[in-house]
């Protein structure tokens, strides 16, 4: 077993880290995509390794040997994970196996919920109004998808502000950012490493959100009525409110000295778009090309063994 | 002239149930011929508009017509749903995009002075 075969259970880490410089400082767009398909493929990376590390372990149990005609003698000779490693590996295989499909689930429901409640709201347009003293604003993805603002979120906004909100929104369901989200959370329950994706993409698809909007109504118009919704949102603790201790909100209220994301939104409105930074995106996806040349180089070597355990 | 105001009333209500029945936002010309009043295009447009002013309807701009719509058919209902959904699952937030999140006191003052900054 080499140490290039760890690099996919390593690798999670640096991206873990990379997440949220990387969510900031690119295009929104190209943060949303890079973001989402790095993390899936670390994901499956690192639980390919682990798959291989455990089965190569499973290998030395006299019984697995019998009953796949493997020798012995080529086995212990054989460079496979020491029986403590393949351990570890197969309990956090298991684990991972089992917090991916408790992940799906909730998502599938999550998202089952969403379009249900998309179409019971009134009307039969893009647009929903309901009547609620809180200022807040949603997209809600359906067939068709939503958009749902408040009464109190209307009163706050002026009318080019409106637009702002309505732009906004209509990206999110357009870009069908819920499904980036969504796999990004995916990955995150297959490999805890990755837990800072989630929210990355999250921002990412809020700026990308944002950007669109400041497309059309202007970048100024649009800080303005992101930072104003959302001074009146603050201002009025009502119900939804206190709803709003999601995990999002949580840890931007822990992060007392780094700012939230809202104050990041805003900041990135009133500054000039961010650029491409054509090598920071090919750093990132070379990392989790690596990832899956490091996890198939390992699956390769099982494959080896076993054939030549097959054949003494 | 005196019933002139309670007329303006009477189709303000009139135009209410039109498109709470529609279902569906209208423009003031489909408004109009659900009314069976034979009033002017411009009389529905202005009390369409006015209803706006007040809050009533929400419009969204289609082409060049507005398509209004009543602000709620079913408030307390649809709060109501809306909580639902939102209500206190860290799993809804990637199915659900809100526009923006409550602020802690430090990033409500960071807002403020980027704002002000301008």
């Amino acid at each position: 077993m080499d140490v290039d075969e760890f690099l996919p259970l390593v690798l999670p880490a640096v991206m873990a880290c990379a997440a949220r410089p990387l969510s900031g400082r690119l295009p929104p767009r190209t943060a949303t995509w890079l973001l989402t398909v790095t993390g899936t493929l670390l994901a499956l990376a690192s639980t390919a390794t682990l798959a291989v590390f455990a089965l190569g372990g499973a290998l030395r149990l006299p019984l697995i040997a019998r009953l796949g005609h493997l020798s012995g003698h080529v086995l212990r000779d054989g460079a496979q994970p020491v029986p403590a490693v393949a351990a570890v590996a197969a309990l956090a295989l298991f684990t991972s196996l089992g917090s991916a499909g408790y992940a799906m689930a909730t998502q599938a429901r999550a998202l089952l919920d969403g379009a249900r409640t998309a179409r019971g709201l009134p009307g039969e347009g893009e647009l929903a109004v309901v009547a609620d003293d809180a200022a807040d604003a949603f997209a809600l993805p359906g067939r068709p998808g939503r958009i749902v603002v408040s009464t109190g979120m209307l009163a706050v906004l002026d009318p080019a502000e409106r637009d702002v909100l309505l732009a906004h929104e209509r990206a999110h369901l357009a870009g069908r950012h819920h499904l980036f989200r969504t796999a990004a959370h995916l990955a995150a329950a297959v490999n805890p490493l990755l837990w800072p994706l989630r929210g990355a993409v999250v921002y990412a698809t809020e700026r990308w959100a944002d950007e669109s909007a400041a497309a059309r109504t202007g970048r100024e118009r649009a800080a303005r009525a992101i930072g104003k919704a959302a001074l009146a949102r603050s201002h009025r603790p009502g119900p939804s409110g206190a709803s709003a201790l999601g995990i999002g909100s949580a840890l931007a209220r822990r992060g007392g000295r780094r700012p939230g994301p809202l104050p990041r939104r805003v900041a990135a409105l009133l500054a000039p778009p961010p650029p491409r930074r054509v090598l920071l995106v090919a750093a990132t996806l070379a990392l989790a090309a690596l990832s899956v040349l490091a996890a198939n180089d390992g699956a390769f070597d099982l494959h080896q063994l076993i054939e030549h355990a097959q054949a003494g | 002239m005196a019933g002139g105001r309670r007329e303006a009333g009477a189709l303000e209500s009139a135009i209410m149930s039109v498109l709470q029945d529609a279902g569906e936002a209208l423009a003031a010309a489909e408004v109009r011929r659900r009314l069976d009043g034979g009033l002017a295009y411009s009389t529905v447009v202005t009390i369409l508009s006015r209803m706006h002013g007040k809050g009533l309807l929400v419009r969204t701009k289609e082409g060049r017509a507005f398509r209004y719509a009543p602000v709620s058919d079913e408030p307390g209902l649809a709060a109501h749903r809306m909580h639902q959904v939102l209500d206190g699952r860290p799993d809804r937030e990637t199915v659900l995009a809100r526009f923006v999140e409550s602020l802690s006191g430090e990033d409500e003052r960071r807002v403020r002075e980027l704002l002000e900054g301008r």
